[in-house]
């Protein structure tokens, strides 16, 4: 049915719907007030929930990870670089480590795919004929819908004995593998978003540069790509975000070792494998159970402020283009 | 001259990023079809794990992923259709519009252990569901309500403004509006990109961890307040937590074949759907 109303270019504009609104009003009830600010209201309150999830999480998150600090200091679990929860002598609750593995492992997927994804973004926006648009939007729609536990699992069974053989190590599960998975899965963000901002700045600016005698090559990369950089910047960061927070291919691909790390090839535990690792065996509500809480607000807060960032990039973008 | 080596030089370093894209997903893709493709059949399919799952099958993870992912969809659907419809049809510019849809924006950023952590606090012990298919599902649903709310706001977007002046022009109210002209053309969008969604979410791991996935659970669950099994989790139990991996390695690469498939396969079903949908409308 819904197909015969579609206007056409062969019907004009939609006949039928008229016809289908004034039997509606016929069959329907006088139209109440109270009734169609009752449907308002519900909806409002479905747009609303969104707000209440966020603040939730970062509520249950808090009000879960305070009473770790009853018995940690603060300082000692943002500064020490020692977690060992489980130690007969005194328990250690310093997550530095963690957190330096988390960046040392998101700066390396960040190496490679910033080059890289906006490099196809460029690509994809500039030079690619519109057929092979066509294949390799797809590939990064099906890349970017793989699960992370595959990613993971790939890291594992391909890369880890590559990089193992590579560099001479007994397995390949450290840093490296994880940067390159991650930078797999930040990869469709990074190119999907990155074009967008390459298609959005305005023809006229190339159009004039190529009329002063540039190449296609010094148009994207003096004119086009300076011009796209707000929202290249915002795709970065988005990225990052998604490879901050990412769990199952780190926890999966980078060996876990609970140690500093010492290198790009030194197994390496960031937050979240930590958290996955440890919350399913720990008894609930001891000082153990809350710090991973406190880990879990850590990441909250890291991952929010990376979006908010790259969030007000965008907003400030959109409202210069209008 | 020189100008015309160094474009040739740049385009190529583009060709070249591009060909690292597709060789990725080539060498995944035909990595887990081949290794994969040996272990499963019919029996993998349809099979209890058995002999401490180094034989038998993954009906039990296949039926675990299906329940929670029903459940995920009751509630992330219609909640994400119902928000987009009040962001894109009653919405007004205002302090709180923006609130809301920075909300959703970085609801979308949240790591997936954060939203596990949450369920576990709420849905496991506050309102004692207990680990089960339900506080899974409900976790997940979460974590989807930003992409569906993302997805339906982008296919009602679509509805030309004049559906709605039409009807309202006629003397309907605003529901009726949306009702008769605005929804039966954004619906078919609007499932396309909750399905996508829904999609990402059955292949979801790290919220599942610790909300009710099971190691290894004999039989079939019998109620939403059951433990159950997933198949984005039972890989990563062969892959890393199995005592004998190397044994069970055709097994894992079967599982991650069958996951691979169904997600993607919805993914599929979906871009299939609004490619279909698009030409529709440009014809």
């Amino acid at each position: 049915m819904a197909e015969e109303i579609l206007p056409t270019r062969e019907t004009g504009p939609p006949i039928a719907v008229p016809g289908q609104v004034r039997e509606l009003l016929r069959k329907a009830k006088p139209p109440s007030r109270i009734r169609e600010k009752a449907i308002e209201a519900f909806f409002f309150a479905c747009g609303v929930l969104a707000i209440l999830v966020l603040l939730g999480i970062f509520f249950i998150l808090l009000t879960t990870a305070v009473p770790a600090f009853r018995e940690i200091s603060v300082k000692e679990f943002l500064t020490s670089p020692q977690w060992d929860p489980t130690s007969p002598e005194k328990a250690r609750y310093g997550i530095l480590s963690m957190i330096v593995s988390t960046l040392l492992v998101t700066t390396g997927s960040l190496l490679i795919a910033v080059p890289v994804g906006v490099g196809v973004a460029a690509y994809l926006s500039d030079v690619a004929h519109w057929r092979v648009r066509e294949i390799v939007k797809p590939v990064v729609e099906v890349l970017a819908a793989i699960p992370s536990v595959v990613v993971g699992f790939l890291g594992i069974v391909l890369f880890g004995p590559a990089l193992a053989k590579l560099f001479g190590q007994s397995n390949g599960l450290n840093a490296v593998n994880g940067s390159v998975l991650l930078a797999i899965m930040a990869l469709p963000t990074i190119i999907s978003l990155s074009e967008d901002s390459l298609n959005a700045v305005p023809a006229a600016f190339a159009e004039g540069s190529l009329a002063l005698g540039a190449s296609r090559w010094q148009t994207l990369v003096r004119v086009r790509i300076p011009a796209a950089l707000s929202g290249i910047i915002a795709a970065i960061m988005l990225g990052m975000g998604r490879a901050i927070g990412e769990t199952m291919t780190v926890l999966m691909a980078t060996g876990n070792a609970r140690a500093f790390p010492h290198g790009l090839l030194s197994s390496v535990r960031t937050m979240t494998a930590n958290v996955a690792i440890e919350l399913g065996e720990v008894p609930y509500y001891t000082t153990h159970y809350y710090a991973l809480f406190g880990i879990g607000l850590v990441l909250f807060i890291m991952t929010f402020a990376v979006n908010l960032v790259a969030d007000l990039i965008l907003t400030k973008y959109q409202q210069r283009e209008r | 001259m020189k100008k015309k080596i160094i474009q040739f030089m740049g385009f190529l370093f583009l060709r070249v990023c591009v060909g690292i894209v597709l060789a990725i997903l080539l060498v995944f893709l035909y990595d887990i079809g081949r290794k994969g493709g040996g272990s499963v059949n019919w029996e993998f399919l349809t099979q209890a794990p058995r002999k401490g799952m180094t034989a038998g099958g993954i009906f039990p993870a296949i039926m675990g992923t299906f329940l929670v992912t029903v459940v995920t969809a009751i509630l992330a659907v219609p909640l994400g259709m119902c928000a987009a419809i009040y962001l894109n049809e009653y919405a007004r510019q205002s302090r709180l519009t923006r609130i809301i849809r920075l909300s959703i924006r970085n609801l979308s950023g949240v790591p997936s252990i954060v939203y596990g952590l949450f369920g576990v606090i709420l849905f496991v012990n506050i309102l004692h569901f207990g680990t089960s298919i339900l506080s899974a599902g409900l976790t997940l649903g979460l974590l989807t309500l930003p992409w569906t709310i993302t997805a339906s706001e982008e296919a009602l977007k679509t509805v030309p403004n004049s559906f709605r002046e039409g009807a309202l022009a006629l003397g309907a109210t605003k529901w009726q509006a949306i009702r008769t002209n605005v929804l039966p053309y954004a619906l078919p969008g609007m499932l396309t990109g909750t399905v996508l969604g829904l999609a990402r979410a059955a292949g979801e791991t790290a919220p599942i961890l610790f909300t009710g996935a099971a190691f290894y659970l004999p039989y079939l669950p019998k109620s939403l307040g059951d433990q159950f099994m997933a198949l984005p989790y039972h890989l990563y139990i062969m892959s890393t937590q199995h005592h004998a991996i190397e044994t069970v390695r055709p097994l894992a690469y079967g599982t991650a074949l069958v996951l691979i498939v169904l997600v993607l396969g919805m993914n599929m079903t979906a871009l299939v759907v609004r490619y279909r949908l698009r030409n529709k409308r440009r014809r």
